[in-house]
């Protein structure tokens, strides 16, 4: 069905069609409206999954680590203080090997309080086994989150998948939406070790210097098998769905001299200063991350590279544009713009590729004189 | 792309009307974008929400810096904001107000909308609503059409006042 939805309401309406057995969540500014959506759906009798209202984050992550084990679909949503507040059980989830699937609509952290866009959020939960995916459109949060289902239940993957979505730029903007029959999209929720009620056992018990290291090391073969999955999912999705995703979405990259990496929506608004700096006779492309985690191979090579970070790593730099100075070996122009939902234009971005010095960062807006 | 601005104090239903516009043209078969500008938001206080209206999909996020047109909901608003800031050169102006007003450079419009809505008794919480009844505005000057403002207003309100509200609105400017 062809609609018109904010980002938030295509998350809930993705996750109401994976029926999940379960939903524990809380609410948080801007998420609320995923989880007051999905709510409306139990009350109408749309959707009969079990909703858990929780007292907080960390109870809504164990709620579903709970659910997940216990043999059913589970998913919730929150956003920044309410993934940090979380932070323990995330870990969980993925140590457990629980693929339970999370919308996290990114903003910034506090102090001072601010609710707007920023990616540090599900950069803190970097290195917890989590799959990671940030979207940049209202029908991609949909399809993103109807596809984190499949790869995080895939028995070569079982871990958990975060959906990134940009707060209050994304998660509250209306765009048309085409909802899916998914058919048999998803097969049946099947988790190989779920607790069997006929058959009781110990689960996570203590695990020695031995054998610790063998369960992190099963996590990231099932992070690098995980890529495959990723295009198995991503291209029965097209052939079923007819819209296609990749790991990153590149736009006149072919045969760019410079290419501007960001993510989420500031990742789409570059293909629109990308088509200026064009029309200027400078010929740039742009490369959307999609995923973060499994971080896709980039192929860079021979170009000048501007890379936007909606985060910082206090004491390094851009998360982003370390990631890419280490996959690739290429210095980029690290520009971090967009912090706190910072207003940063098609204009702006075209402005930080003109303006390029390779090898050095810089904050947008920031005068250091002042 | 056709960029529109919405100016209204907190509570007056701009996100809303935003939403409608949004759904509206839609409806037409374009596409549109609306985006709600947040901030530290209260009742009374003046927002502003953006809609993006185009013949291709919209890939930008920011805000309107150069509108093609800005509503204002509530001209007490240009007191304290100028609204007519980036406003492009043949831009408009759509005011909610029985009359016109003197020194609105642009070309300027005006409806009653409150008028409107008070005849109907449309209010909520102490409020004429406003939202429903600028999208027959918007459909005189031809932004989206008549029949999918009426489709657009009922998909999001039961009551027909609102459509009714709309109508009344569509034939009380005069472009």
């Amino acid at each position: 069905m062809l609609t018109i939805a904010t980002g938030n309401k295509a998350v809930a309406a993705a996750a109401k069609a994976a029926e999940p057995g379960v939903i524990a969540a809380y609410p948080i500014t801007p998420q609320t409206e995923i989880v007051e959506q999905i709510a409306e759906y139990i009350n109408a009798g749309d959707l009969a999954s079990q909703y858990i209202l929780v007292e907080s984050e960390h109870s809504a992550m164990a709620a579903c680590i709970g659910a997940s084990v216990g043999g059913v679909r589970t998913f919730t949503a929150t956003s920044s203080h309410g993934l940090l507040y979380m932070h323990e059980m995330v870990h969980w989830a993925a140590g457990a090997r629980l693929p339970i699937v999370m919308a996290n609509v990114n903003r910034a952290l506090g102090p001072g309080w601010n609710t707007w866009a920023e990616h540090t959020d599900a950069f803190s939960q970097r290195d917890t086994g989590w799959l990671q995916v940030f979207v940049s459109t209202v029908q991609e949060a949909y399809d993103a989150t109807l596809m984190a289902f499949k790869i995080a239940e895939d028995e070569r993957v079982l871990l958990p998948v975060m959906v990134n979505l940009d707060g209050f730029t994304l998660s509250h903007i209306m765009q048309s939406l085409e909802t899916v029959e998914i058919g048999d999209f998803l097969p049946p929720y099947h988790l190989p070790h779920a607790i069997d009620t006929e058959n009781p056992c110990v689960y996570g018990p203590m695990t020695g210097p031995n054998d610790h290291f063998r369960f992190r090391w099963d996590i990231e073969r099932s992070m690098r098998d995980a890529r495959g999955v990723i295009a198995e999912v991503e291209r029965e999705f097209a052939e079923r769905f007819g819209r296609s995703y990749a790991p990153t979405e590149d736009y006149r990259c072919d045969d760019a001299d410079v290419i501007v990496i960001a993510m989420g929506t500031l990742g789409k608004e570059a293909e629109v200063a990308v088509d200026r700096l064009r029309d200027d006779g400078i010929r740039a492309g742009s490369m959307r991350l999609r995923w973060f985690r499994p971080f896709p191979d980039l192929d860079l090579a021979g170009r000048e590279v501007v890379v936007i970070d909606r985060d910082y790593s206090f004491g390094f730099g851009g998360v982003i544009a370390g990631s890419v100075r280490a996959k690739t070996g290429i210095e980029p122009y690290s520009v971090i713009a967009g912090l706190g939902g910072q207003e940063v234009t098609y204009n702006d971005i075209a402005g930080f590729v003109r303006d390029r010095r390779p090898g050095e960062e810089t904050w947008f807006g920031v005068n250091e004189d002042v | 792309m056709y960029e529109i601005r919405i100016h209204s104090r907190g509570g007056q239903g701009g996100v809303t009307a935003a939403r409608l516009l949004a759904l509206a043209a839609f409806r037409d078969g374009k596409y549109a974008t609306a985006c709600p500008f947040y901030g530290a938001e209260r009742r009374g206080a003046p927002v502003v929400s953006f809609v993006r209206i185009d013949a291709e999909p919209i890939k930008i996020y920011s805000q309107i810096h150069e509108p093609d047109l800005v509503i204002v909901l509530d001209t007490s608003i240009m007191d304290v904001v100028d609204v007519l800031q980036g406003l492009k050169g043949d831009g408009t102006v759509l005011l909610n107000s029985a009359h016109p007003l003197e020194g609105c450079g642009a070309s300027c419009l005006h409806v009653d909308l409150t008028g409107i809505a008070l005849a109907r008794d449309l209010v909520i919480a102490g409020s004429p609503i406003l939202n429903t009844p600028v999208l027959g505005a918007l459909a005189k000057m031809g932004i989206v059409t008549l029949p999918s403002v009426q489709e657009a207003i009922r998909e999001m309100f039961t009551d027909e006042r609102n459509v009714q509200a709309a109508e009344a609105a569509y034939g009380g400017l005069k472009v």
